[in-house]
């Protein structure tokens, strides 16, 4: 028979350090149903029969954030036969807030007390013995980064799992207990007695989940609610902050009495942090830091394997060499095609970026690994905030102008769900690389090549940002209470090699799994639309039996949805829907559907970026307007971004209605940005048209509303408030 | 009301109460900022929020907004 065991911690514990030792690569990482916390379970080297479960890094057991309600039903549901809780030994106090509430639940309970060399080379000593006697249970000292200790907290945890023995929770004071036990009385009657303890707390609480769990009568709620009345009268304050004032004394009380602490001295961590988060050092280090993560990911390593992987080994190699090997074994042209360019293309696109994401996987994985993460939190949060991102989120945005694909998935290093969804929301506004043909298209047709074009395509994207927070921080799908910014600034330590990797390759595979299947079908489809033709039976476009590809019409059937946009041919909305292809492809699009005589040479005057090239594109799919190329421009780099950024969307809200939600948004968005930008700018420039100035005058009321309205969450969050004092 | 919004950089305060309501508050003494602690101011970031405390021993920040809602003296 199997035993489950549960890993449960606070963030920065070495949780992850200790489970990476204590299962070495027996592991599985899902996610938990319905959310994006991410979830792993593994089997013990030692013990095969053991399998362990590594809860999210928590502080607490309060139902606030996603990580403590996924980890509580957990405990409270699932039950594992035996907890390992793992405990910072360099941080005694706080680690022990969250060792009373599960000594609650009434699991046999082993504790790991990890960083006991630090605790020792500071001159600091903990006395194992009475906090294990303290505590009722067992301490165990581990050095998860050097294994040691591991294998005694296994089967430590092993053989607490067949004993009977629990360990006994902390007693409040007497009226207090005297209250759980009616409440327990009252509600849990006929509940297994080993989880009385944990609901009769929650319940005196006022835990809401808790409370609908139960289903109590409208009587036994009046009744707990006397009860709780009453005590908080007495200590003249809400239950929740007599209980948590509760737990600290008795933890104060607990490491007098183990811990002698001789250091007064500066850690090494405060002696980096007095340069790094410096008033005058911490951003000139913060903006050298950004810059060697984008010039490693982005610029330099990371454009060449994108580079290498699409152009050299799909593009020259695996493509022309799988035509080949199927035009040999005499496969229908078409065949060929679909299998060629659709399938092994579409395969191309998602691999193409999986070199470049491990290498900024990397270095953010370093980045969080040591430390750094949070300081940045903690530098840009007071940039970021207002717009209901966080300040983690200017790293997916900064890596976003390179590429959205990875700037998305950087968005897995904030915590709070919230932000993170935001941000996933936000970093495809920004121009990433791929759009900078269209820009420089754009500009040289219409604009002379001026270089205010590419600077006005960021101030766009960031624009885009800064609305989009104020507009949807405030809209129902952001609504939840916000996540309190109460943040640990965790000691520095050198990053932990196989930790890192992990997590590196966990994020790679996740994004070839999850994000991988959206971009290949999506590829697929594009190219039947793209090489089919309806007319004359349907066939595939070759040179001598030409034809409307599928989707020309469609291209001719939705183009006028673009005229108020100002660019209604159907050449433009079909490089618009191949855009989403490789926004790259826009430039290519314009080129092959262009009247210059020789379509090869067209593309080539285009690729090189020619002048003359781009005025005959502006001159004939934009009537020489600037504004109706400024227009296009505008929604090409708002509108849904590429397959593969959708792909990685897709991947990071988990979530088929969210990722649905974002691009959407995006859509809708672009198109209410363009429409402003061409309906007010023909009107200014003397040739406005009524109707669609009308249109654009709402639009642009329906924006100031959004973002000037009052927030509503905010006031509810104060009903909440009360309703909890 | 002297609050921790207004102690200095590398001065010290003990806490007397924690006021606010609802999730930022029971996060905040649930972090360890309860009744009779001492904290430490470390230092306000770069763009003068949030702050940097030092309590129970680690590092805690923590903004200005909600630092003035901790009573101490």
């Amino acid at each position: 028979m199997s035993i489950k065991i549960a890993l449960v911690g606070n963030p920065n514990s070495g949780k992850t350090t200790l489970f990476n030792s204590l299962t070495g690569a027996n592991q599985y990482v899902g996610n938990w149903p319905g959310v994006t916390v991410e979830k792993k379970e593994g089997k013990i080297k030692k013990n095969k029969d053991v399998i362990l479960t590594d809860l999210p890094g928590i502080y607490s057991l309060s139902p606030y954030s996603m990580e403590e309600v996924v980890a509580r039903s957990y405990l409270v549901d699932e039950r594992p036969d035996a907890i390992i809780n793992i405990i910072d030994g360099t941080n005694l106090e706080r680690n022990l807030y969250l060792t009373t509430q599960i000594l609650e639940m009434n699991i046999p309970t082993v504790i790991a007390i990890n960083m006991m060399d630090i605790v020792e080379k500071r001159g600091d000593k903990i006395d194992i013995e009475a906090l294990s006697a303290e505590l009722g249970c067992e301490v165990i000292e581990v050095s998860a980064l050097r294994g040691k200790g591991t294998d005694a907290i296994a089967d430590a945890a092993i053989s607490a799992a067949s004993g009977a023995k629990t360990s006994h929770p902390l007693s409040f004071s007497r009226d207090i207990e005297v209250a759980l036990s009616k409440i327990s009385a009252i509600a849990l009657a006929g509940m297994d007695e080993a989880k009385k303890r944990f609901y009769a707390v929650k319940l005196f609480e006022r835990d809401e989940k808790i409370i609908a769990q139960l289903s109590l009568s409208k009587e036994k709620l009046a009744s707990i609610e006397s009860l709780i009345a009453s005590i908080e009268k007495n200590y003249g304050d809400d239950s929740v902050a007599v209980l948590t004032n509760e737990r600290y004394e008795y933890i104060t009380d607990v490491a007098k009495k183990t811990c002698k602490k001789k250091s007064v001295a500066l850690t090494v961590t405060d002696k980096i942090d007095r340069i790094v988060t410096n008033r005058f050092l911490a951003l000139p280090i913060f903006v050298f830091v950004m810059w060697f993560v984008y010039f490693i990911s982005i610029g330099s390593i990371g454009d060449w394997t994108v580079g290498f992987m699409n152009d050299t080994l799909f593009g020259e190699w695996i493509v022309p060499a799988v035509s080949a090997g199927l035009e040999n074994i005499g496969c229908a042209e078409w065949l060929v095609s679909l299998i060629a360019d659709g399938i092994v293309g579409g395969v191309g696109a998602v691999l193409g970026f999986v070199p470049q994401m491990l290498i900024l996987f990397l270095l953010l994985a370093l980045l969080e690994d040591c430390g750094y993460m949070s300081r940045v939190a903690f530098i840009m949060d007071r940039v970021f905030r207002k717009l209901g991102l966080s300040g983690k989120s200017f790293i997916p945005l900064l890596i976003g102008t390179g590429c959205s694909v990875p700037g998305i998935m950087a968005s897995r290093t904030i915590e709070q769900e919230r932000d993170r969804r935001m941000t996933v929301m936000t970093t495809s506004f920004i121009p990433c690389g791929a759009k900078m043909p269209i820009v420089s298209m754009i500009a040289g047709a219409l604009f002379g090549g001026s270089a205010w074009i590419a600077t006005s395509a960021y101030f766009v994207g960031i624009g885009a940002v800064i609305v989009s927070g104020l507009i949807l921080k405030k809209t129902k799908p952001f609504e939840g209470k916000p996540a309190p910014f109460v943040m640990e600034l965790p000691s520095y330590h050198l990053p932990v090699a196989t930790n890192i990797l992990r997590t590196t390759w966990e994020r790679g595979w996740s994004f070839i799994k999850r994000a991988g299947t959206v971009i290949l079908a999506a590829s697929v489809i594009i190219w039947v639309l793209n090489s089919l033709s309806f007319e004359g039976g349907l066939h595939y476009i070759t040179e001598d039996r030409a034809g409307a590809s599928i989707l020309e019409i469609i291209g001719t059937g939705i183009a006028f949805l673009f005229r108020p946009l100002g660019f209604g041919s159907w050449q433009a909305a079909v490089a618009t829907v191949l855009g989403l292809v490789v926004k790259e492809e826009v430039v290519g699009v314009f080129g092959s559907l262009s009247s210059m005589a020789d379509a090869d040479l067209a593309l080539e005057l285009v690729g090189s970026a020619d002048s003359a090239g781009f005025a005959i594109i502006g001159l004939e799919f934009f009537g020489g307007s600037r504004l109706s190329g400024f227009s296009f421009l505008v929604f090409n780099l708002l509108c849904a971004p590429c397959f593969a950024a959708m792909g990685a969307i897709r991947r990071e809200m988990n979530n088929a209605k969210w990722t649905a939600f974002a691009i959407s948004y995006m859509c809708v968005f672009a198109y209410a940005v363009s429409l402003m930008i061409y309906q007010l700018g023909m009107l200014f420039t003397g040739n406005g048209n009524v109707v669609g100035s009308i249109f654009a005058f709402i639009t642009l009321a329906v924006f100031v509303f959004m973002i000037v309205r009052p927030d509503k969450l905010v006031k509810s969050n104060k009903k909440d408030a009360l309703l909890d004092a | 009301m002297k609050t921790l919004r207004g102690v200095k950089p590398t001065q010290s305060a003990r806490v007397v109460r924690v006021h606010g309501e609802g999730a930022v508050r029971r996060r905040i003494m649930e972090m360890g900022i309860t009744k009779g602690v001492n904290i430490t101011v470390r230092k306000v970031a770069p763009f003068g929020d949030p702050m940097e405390l030092n309590v129970r021993g680690y590092e805690l920040s923590l903004r200005k907004a909600d630092a003035a809602f901790i009573e101490v003296e």
